[in-house]
């Protein structure tokens, strides 16, 4: 049990061994350590961050929503009205078109009957023409009587 | 269990106790104890570059097991440091760490089976006297404690100046009247020998009672059956109660060593 060089040689194992420890083990790790734990509080911070977020998009989300529900029973009830201005306005439109047709259709009835009217004044016309030249037995002259037919024609 | 000695109790216990002295000079002091130093040294690499691998490949993300345990190790020791000593830790705590796991480690020697291990450095390292436990010895535990010596002094100096040391080496802690010089001197005087030496007996003398108390023992197993048989369970117990001697030892060595450090930084 004497003191020996052996404690200077293992002082200076020892110091080669706090040499290395100190320059190379303890500070990388050290770094991880630290890097690790930047990290947990950036992510705290972040889903604390993220929370308050969720919060807020909800809320917007729930506003949007409100408006949106309004919006749309605007919409609906301006379809509604414009609907029914609608099919008033088309009754309106066939009703007057219907007017137009039976208006039309009148008229031509109308054309058509004073046509048959002329065409029967002629043959009429034309037939006391005959019957009175039969019962003349003897011939009349048109160019003569033409104004007589004529006013004939109109009594007719 | 010496080839070529009377075994008995006496030789058993010299053979155990004995080291593997290499002589570098003429002078005694000139002698190397090359057990303490080959197993110190085995294990300081062993350690250091272990932890040295994991730091390499240390990352921040999620760690593995090996990274964790050895985080945990860092943690535990830089925890100690931050409760004693304020200030930056860039050197004190990895010191510290050294300290811890290579006394941890040397202690741990102590529970290796002395007689396997005697059987195994003879007959497979030809190794007739080996001591496997260099805290054990006096030398390593010096040579730790002395270093912390010289840390203290040397950061004393870096923080207060050579002058402020000197002055406090007489100034402190009674006062700085010149009456008081000699005094003060004198009560810092033996401060700085009682601490290394407190220190590195302390260690010295549970690792060097331990392996007493183990080789009373195996001793007594040798006597008899019955000896044999109370042997075992007493060893048991002791190798049990030993974890706990080991553990705490290495930790009672850090934590002076932080604060010796700790209180070379600090200005009375």
């Amino acid at each position: 049990m004497n003191i020996n060089l052996t404690l200077i040689a293992q002082a200076i194992s020892f110091a080669l061994f706090i040499l290395f420890t100190v320059k190379f083990v303890w500070p990388p790790l050290m770094k991880a350590i630290e890097e690790r734990q930047k990290q947990i509080a950036d992510g705290l911070a972040a889903g604390e961050q993220g929370k308050q977020q969720l919060e807020a998009s909800g809320k917007l989300a729930s506003e949007e929503l409100g408006k949106a529900r309004v919006r749309a029973a605007e919409i609906i009830a301006h379809a509604e009205k414009r609907g029914l201005q609608m099919i008033e306005e088309a009754k309106n439109s066939a009703k007057a078109e219907g007017d137009r047709l039976i208006a039309g259709a009148k008229s031509e009835i109308q054309q058509e009957v004073s046509s048959a009217k002329e065409a029967l004044r002629e043959q009429v016309a034309t037939l006391v023409v005959s019957g009175a030249e039969k019962i003349l037995q003897r011939e009349v002259n048109a160019q003569a009587h033409a104004e007589l037919l004529n006013q004939l024609k109109r009594e007719l | 269990m010496a080839t070529g000695h009377e075994l008995n109790a006496t030789s058993y216990i010299q053979h155990h106790l004995g080291f593997k002295a290499q002589a570098v000079g003429d002078h005694p002091f000139l002698t190397l104890y090359v057990d303490s130093l080959v197993t110190g040294a085995v294990l300081g690499i062993v350690a250091t570059a272990l932890m040295w691998w994991v730091a390499r490949g240390a990352t921040s993300g999620v760690p593995g097991k090996r990274q964790a345990f050895v985080e945990l190790l860092f943690g535990f020791v830089d925890d100690q440091v931050k409760g004693i000593f304020h200030g930056k830790r860039d050197f004190i705590a990895p010191t510290a760490l050294t300290v811890f796991v290579w006394v941890l480690l040397m202690n741990a020697m102590d529970f290796l089976p002395a007689d396997i291990m005697s059987w195994i450095l003879t007959n497979v390292f030809h190794q007739n006297e080996f001591r496997i436990v260099p805290t054990a010895d006096v030398n390593t535990t010096f040579a730790l404690s002395l270093s912390v010596l010289f840390l203290m002094i040397y950061f004393s100096i870096a923080v207060k100046g050579l002058g402020g040391w000197i002055h406090e080496l007489f100034c402190a802690p009674f006062g700085a009247h010149p009456v008081l010089w000699p005094f003060n001197f004198l009560f810092n005087l033996v401060e700085y020998v009682s601490k290394p030496l407190s220190h590195s007996l302390r260690l010295y003398g549970n690792m060097y009672a331990g392996e007493i108390i183990f080789l009373l023992l195996w001793l007594w197993a040798a006597t008899s059956l019955s000896g044999a048989f109370f042997g075992v369970i007493l060893g048991v117990g002791w190798s049990i109660f030993h974890i706990l001697i080991v553990v705490l030892q290495a930790y009672i060595f850090m934590m002076l060593t932080i604060v010796y450090i700790s209180m070379a930084h600090e200005s009375h």
